[in-house]
């Protein structure tokens, strides 16, 4: 009764079954069917994305957003499209055109492959992969292989650096990220994330938070999003290795970037806020879903709230922090839980997913943290005593201008 | 039958791309030949049950190996055209060597009575990503060659690093 | 279904025109795209090696895991070396490195 979606599968498929179609050939139709539909939504959700990232940074920014198009400006999404189909589509001269047309179709393509693993209830699931955590990271990978090829079929100097260093920092932070994405791997004991969801009776935001603050990080960073937008920062670059795309490819560029951001909330939500885990969710799997949605919208809003309150990043700072900073962090901090791990299931016989094993996690974590932010700080002060000499400050020397300075 | 013609194009794919790797004059287009004959390689894992391996390949070989090849042949040419001749006076040579290698190949293969092996059944209920992890760190089983394939890797990283450091004189 | 002697004509197909790919390109990147496409022939030879003939072991996907790791090593050190060689040289044509010949 609370599972519409797997109701209305077996409905088709005894439908279909009995027009006589083999039994193979009818699964292969509804999983054509359950890819149409979930690409559709997953687009349209793109579309409504274009429209809550303006009205969000507007708000940011203490303005109102588009407000003129339809109520709330609802429609304008629409007219950016329809602005985006009927712009002039440009090859530019000397470009290869076949490895210049690919990329935006792998840059969408890729956001939407990675929602095949992500569980949306506890019966619905795109595939049960069980090296699905490593899926994730292999479709990211070939996403930076796309944006190598536009980089370089755009026979554009700017966007063939733009490309190098968009790949250099994704490359960079794939380490940490996949390091922290073992985290939740070795408390739940499986690669499936599906596995991962169902062992997380306590969250593992709560469990290991620093692990999550990592992935968080890395994932912001390899979105390509402020603070590490080098690649696309309007003033600096001029957008970068998609300089050269004008219309629906550009397009096409910008709703993957929106949707990765999606799509990466989502998996966050999956792997450590518990995914489709709410009041409910076993008896109507259908709520599943909209726990799912609603955590990763949340996150994602997080994510722009990140966007839109820090300052860029130099390249060289940015890679410094994660090869310097992140990469020793959270190898230790795998070290400590795998080893805390070992301790607490054998010696003291405490199952995962107990309160003395989640609480014991925790204080390590919090240790961890500390200990961080202190050697931090000690770094910080040794910094500062390098440069002993007084910082120059900018106030005017009132002898100059006394007689200026009009006497009330 | 259905796993013939999979594997069929699968195969055609990839032997096509390989192909077209080792004759195509544009570097970076042996590349992306070369990023599409792995994929194909990725794809015959899987077939083989072996779904582990099929994302490994994917993430070392297409998302570093060759984003690392396609690094550096865009830092290694010297003008944005190549000119001259893409293969070596002999190729003749080396294009008959492998066709009698691969001759001798098939002919040892059909020497061998287990050439025409048919699909054993996997062991059921063994999680083969678990099993595969206990193997490499077992002591009594290949927890030596994985540390010192870590060691191993650890030392080309610092190579490559050493190597490719440009000296500031 | 699939007898395994098509895996190994696959693999050994794949690892004649890799051997044609480094005995007959000139530049040094192609002569490596050669050796991954063998190294790659031999991983689908242990992996196919592993499901026909003993499922019920993990050593040939043990094996498999080295040549990964091989692969990897050995591609990062030699592309460090050419960008080394071409910063001295200006070239990575295998036949213009030829400083050590009589």
């Amino acid at each position: 009764m609370g599972d519409p979606i797997n109701s209305i599968g077996n409905w088709l498929e005894s439908i279909l079954l009995g027009w006589g179609l083999p039994a193979g050939v009818v699964s292969a139709i509804l999983a054509l069917i359950g890819v149409v539909v979930l690409c559709s939504l997953l687009l349209v959700l793109d579309i409504v994305l274009v429209w809550v990232e303006r009205k969000v940074v507007a708000r940011f920014q203490d303005r109102l957003g588009p407000n003129r198009l339809g109520p709330f400006g609802l429609i304008q999404p629409f007219a950016d499209i329809i602005k985006l189909l009927i712009k002039e589509d440009i090859t530019p001269a000397g470009a290869d055109k076949f490895i210049y047309n690919l990329p935006p179709i792998i840059a969408l393509s890729t956001v939407l492959l990675l929602w095949a693993v992500i569980p949306l209830a506890p019966t619905v699931l795109g595939g049960d992969v069980n090296v699905a955590v490593l899926f994730i990271v292999a479709v990211g990978a070939v996403g930076t292989l796309g944006i190598i090829m536009a980089g370089w079929a755009s026979n554009n100097k700017y966007a063939l650096l733009g490309a190098f260093r968009t790949v250099a920092q994704m490359i960079s932070y794939e380490v940490p990220m996949l390091i922290a994405l073992l985290i939740p791997v070795l408390l739940a004991r499986s690669m499936s994330l599906q596995n991962i969801v169902g062992a997380q009776n306590v969250w593992f935001i709560f469990v290991v938070p620093l692990a999550a603050i990592i992935f968080f990080i890395s994932a912001i960073a390899e979105l390509g999003r402020a603070p590490f937008d080098i690649n696309e920062a309007e003033s600096e670059i001029v957008a970068g290795f998609h300089i050269e795309y004008t219309g629906m490819k550009f397009g096409m560029f910008y709703a993957g970037e929106l949707l990765h951001a999606v799509t990466v909330s989502a998996v966050f939500s999956s792997l450590f806020l518990g995914g489709w885990h709410g009041p409910f969710a076993d008896q109507f799997p259908v709520l599943g879903v909209f726990y799912l949605l609603a955590k990763a919208f949340i996150l994602y809003y997080v994510i722009m709230w990140v966007r839109y309150s820090f300052p860029r990043l130099r390249i060289d700072q940015m890679l410094g922090f994660s090869w310097k900073f992140l990469v020793p962090l959270a190898l230790s901090l795998l070290i400590v839980v795998a080893i805390l791990d070992r301790i607490l299931v054998t010696s003291f016989q405490v199952q995962a997913s107990t309160p003395l094993y989640a609480i014991s996690m925790l204080a390590a974590n919090v240790i961890i943290a500390l200990v961080t932010v202190l050697g931090l700080r000690s770094y910080a002060k040794l910094e500062r005593k390098r440069f002993p000499e007084d910082r120059p400050v900018a106030i005017a020397p009132e002898a100059d201008f006394k007689e200026l300075i009009v006497q009330e | 039958m259905v796993m013939q013609i999979i594997f069929l194009i699968v195969a055609v794919v990839t032997l096509g791309s390989a192909v077209m790797v080792v004759t195509v004059r544009n570097l970076v287009h042996a590349a992306l030949w070369l990023i599409l004959s792995l994929f194909g390689v990725a794809v015959t894992f899987a077939l083989l049950n072996a779904p582990f391996f099929t994302v490994v390949e994917v993430v070392i070989y297409i998302g570093a190996i060759s984003i690392l090849m396609i690094f550096a042949i865009m830092l290694t040419r010297r003008t944005m055209q190549e000119t001259g001749r893409s293969v070596n006076p002999g190729w003749w040579l080396a294009a008959f060597l492998s066709l009698v290698l691969f001759a001798g190949l098939l002919w040892m293969f059909s020497t061998w009575d287990g050439f025409s092996t048919t699909l054993p059944d996997l062991p059921a209920g063994v999680d083969q990503v678990r099993e595969l992890g206990i193997a490499l760190v077992s002591p009594n089983m290949y927890v030596l060659p994985f540390e010192v394939a870590s060691v191993l890797l650890l030392a080309a990283l610092i190579g490559a690093i050493v190597v490719a450091w440009e000296r500031k004189s | 279904m699939i007898p395994l002697s098509y895996y190994l004509v696959f693999a050994a197909a794949l690892f004649c025109i890799g051997l044609y790919g480094v005995l007959a390109r000139k530049n040094a990147v192609t002569i490596l795209m050669g050796i991954e496409l063998m190294l790659n022939a031999v991983l689908i030879n242990v992996i196919a090696f592993w499901r026909y003939r003993s499922p019920d072991q993990i050593t040939g996907q043990a094996f498999a895991v080295m040549v990964f790791a091989i692969a990897a090593a050995e591609v990062a050190v030699g592309l460090a070396l050419f960008i080394s060689i071409y910063r001295r040289r200006n070239t990575i044509a295998a036949d213009e490195i030829d400083l050590l010949k009589w």
